[in-house]
């Protein structure tokens, strides 16, 4: 997995073609050189050959046969590098030479050939390459003249054995290389998106970490934090616009209220109805309450609440709010039931409480009375789902959507209280716990709302629920 | 009681300070932390109402200094600021209560007699008694007239907080917030219910109830 993502990042590939146009580049290179390196030192042995030949070809002109084989015996006497053959046209008899014998290829006249011949050294006999050319002579006879170039094909095959190791050894360092240079580009990225996983999880004093090395990674890094501590700054201005709305509009609610209370209770004590007071009172109520729901909306969408994660069972939580609800449940001749199932996960209790809260208040709200209103708890591969079902009249499928907006509130509900911010808390909170609300029918009737927790949210491995 | 009002806010203060001294009690105030503080200091008061955003000095930093110089008054917070982290901020600073504006002042009263009757326990109760009701705190039994009156767990709390707060009003938030645990206002009042399902266990068929509903406050169990 890790060698995966290794050979997929942009720098290994980068690293992948430099490394194979260098390796190519000194592969040409290399090549060249050999080309021309082999064409001057064979173009030099082919002048000497040339300029020797051109002698023997004189020497037979002017003295014959006889006077060749003499010239070609002398010379083969000193003849340093140099290879001399001459016999009879069938290459039968020799005339005269150092060669022993033809060599064992077939050599058309007129053009430079190389093989081998064997020449004792140090009293043994040794295999040796020579390049030669074969001259026809008038009167059936042929003449060859060569030049011993071993150590040339030593150098060659030196030069040809090397040339694949050499450009193996490139691509192998430059592969390493590749790796190790990616694997630090990786380990930065990494830091670089960890960090981004912190922040949008609500963390906004995350910063990415800086090498001091000044190098395009720590410019990097050092822009995305200016870009975070500018995001920062906004955030906490939006969060003292917040707060200071919060107070300057909530003092003069909470003046308001007392000034009802002071008049109601004064109104009481003469003895005078002090109904209509205690209505704006609880209108007042209604305006502050949804006032405080939206804050808190606000304030749970964006994350920035340091509201604490901790470890609980979700089990414990519907087991706590449907012991609250069943009493009102029951009231109301509605059957409110707890299934079994736990699923242990990592959240805030309080905001889960208050959604799934909500959650149960709209089920028993909208239940005619005889209905049931379900809680359910289950774990698996998926992550944990916290359900809540009604036999309520449901949501039709198009205004399934809009319900969790703001202050939407369906004709039906128009007249029952409530702020039209019931579900849109419950979205906030499944929001911050980067879960999902999901809203279906309910099988036969009625609503089916789902918190979808997603899996990184589990504590624990997600058990076989042995009711499943 | 002697009570400090620490508000900044002259209008809120001067209905807070007028309702406190109406209710009986005797009031010192001061409008911004650092002359707040100094008073704090320089008297003893059976509890303090500090605002959670003072000029000069925040009510966070009001609260802590008077815990370093060994100051127990009881603080109540409040605050206009959303509760879910400035509740744990405002206790973690050295309160004994939040209050969230805007509030009524029915709560804020009720809020008050808890934190000084907290203050002054009779020593460890294993028992508590309302008139012909009692509540064993160890048995975890309740007796009414001797009659044994079978209660759920939550039931049990329910009775014990408002027993212990005898003679005081309750609000249905302080009851969700102690009993419950929630601090949040459901949007259908279950408090409500919860009580009257008490209310029939403790009091149905005796002649003087004893769980009263204080109108647009709260509860309060009293004999009579």
């Amino acid at each position: 997995m890790r060698t995966g993502q290794l050979l997929r990042t942009q720098a290994f590939r980068i690293v992948l073609v430099y490394v194979m146009l260098f390796a190519f580049s000194v592969a040409a290179l290399l090549g060249f050189t050999y080309w021309n390196t082999r064409r001057t030192l064979d173009g030099q042995t082919d002048q000497i050959i040339e300029a020797d030949a051109t002698g023997l070809a004189e020497q037979y002109q002017h003295l014959g046969i006889q006077g060749l084989a003499e010239t070609v015996r002398s010379r083969a006497l000193h003849a340093g590098q140099a290879l001399y053959l001459l016999s009879d046209g069938q290459r039968r008899a020799t005339l005269a030479g150092n060669l022993d014998s033809w060599p064992q290829i077939a050599i058309a006249p007129g053009d430079y050939v190389e093989f081998y011949y064997e020449r004792p050294v140090d009293g043994k006999l040794e295999t040796r390459r020579a390049r030669g050319r074969i001259f026809p002579l008038q009167g059936d006879f042929i003449l060859l003249v060569a030049q011993d170039v071993h150590d040339r094909y030593l150098t060659e095959r030196m030069f040809t054995t090397t040339l694949p190791w050499t450009v193996g050894l490139i691509l192998l360092l430059g592969l390493g290389g590749g790796a190790l240079m990616s694997r630090n580009m990786l380990r930065r990225v990494d830091a670089i998106n960890r960090t981004s996983g912190e922040i949008i999880a609500g963390d906004l004093t995350r910063r990415v970490p800086v090498s001091g090395s000044g190098d395009e990674f720590d410019t990097l890094a050092e822009n995305l934090n200016r870009m975070l501590d500018r995001i920062e700054r906004l955030m906490k201005g939006l969060r003292e616009v917040t707060d200071s709305v919060a107070h300057d509009l909530r003092t003069p609610l909470n003046r308001l209220r007392n000034r009802l209370e002071e008049s109601a209770a004064r109104l009481t004590a003469q003895g005078a109805d002090a109904g209509e007071i205690e209505r704006a009172m609880a209108e007042t109520d209604q305006l502050i309450g949804t006032f405080n729901a939206l804050l808190l909306i606000a304030e749970t969408d964006a994350g920035t609440t340091r509201a604490a994660m901790t470890a609980l069972d979700l089990s414990s939580v519907a087991a706590d709010v449907a012991e609250l609800y069943e009493p009102l449940a029951e009231e109301r001749d509605i059957t409110l039931v707890l299934l079994p199932g736990s699923a242990a996960i990592e959240g805030n209790r309080s905001l889960i409480a208050q959604a799934l809260a909500n959650l149960v208040d709209n089920a028993i709200k909208y239940t005619p009375p005889g209905g049931q209103v379900s809680i359910a708890v289950s774990a698996g591969e998926a992550g944990a789902d916290l359900t809540v079902r009604d036999s309520g009249p449901g949501i039709a499928a198009a205004d399934k959507p809009r319900v969790v907006e703001r202050f939407v509130r369906l004709e039906a509900s128009r007249n029952s209280p409530g702020t039209g911010l019931g579900l849109s808390l419950v979205a906030a909170v499944a929001h911050f716990h980067q879960a999902e609300l999901v809203l279906e029918d309910n099988v036969p009737s009625g609503l089916k709302a789902t918190l979808r927790f997603p899996r990184r949210a589990l504590r624990t491995p997600p058990l076989k629920n042995a009711a499943e | 009681m002697r009570i400090l009002v620490i508000e900044d806010d002259l209008e809120a203060q001067r209905y807070l300070v007028q309702g406190l001294k109406e209710s009986g009690h005797v009031v010192d105030e001061a409008a911004d932390g650092e002359t707040g503080l100094n008073l704090a200091l320089s008297r003893p008061y059976d509890v303090a109402i500090i605002d959670r955003m003072l000029p000069k000095k925040d009510g966070l930093h009001v609260v802590a200094e008077m815990r370093e110089h060994g100051n127990a008054t009881p603080v109540l917070f409040l605050s206009a600021l959303s509760e879910v982290d400035d509740r744990v901020k405002g206790l973690k600073a050295g309160g004994d209560d939040y209050l969230a504006k805007p509030y009524a002042f029915v709560e804020l009263l009720a809020r008050v007699d808890a934190l000084v009757r907290r203050r002054s326990p009779v020593g460890v109760k294993t028992r508590l008694d309302v008139g012909d009701l009692e509540l064993d705190l160890l048995t975890r039994a309740a007796k009414r007239s001797g009659t044994q009156i079978e209660l759920q767990p939550r039931e049990f709390r329910l009775l014990e907080y408002l027993m212990r707060h005898a003679g005081q009003v309750v609000t249905r938030t302080m009851l969700l917030e102690s009993v419950w645990e929630y601090h949040f206002d459901p949007q259908t009042n279950v408090i409500d219910v919860h009580i009257s399902r008490l209310r029939a266990k403790i009091d149905k068929g005796f002649a003087a109830p004893l769980l009263h509903t204080v109108r647009g406050a709260g509860y309060m169990i009293r004999a009579n």
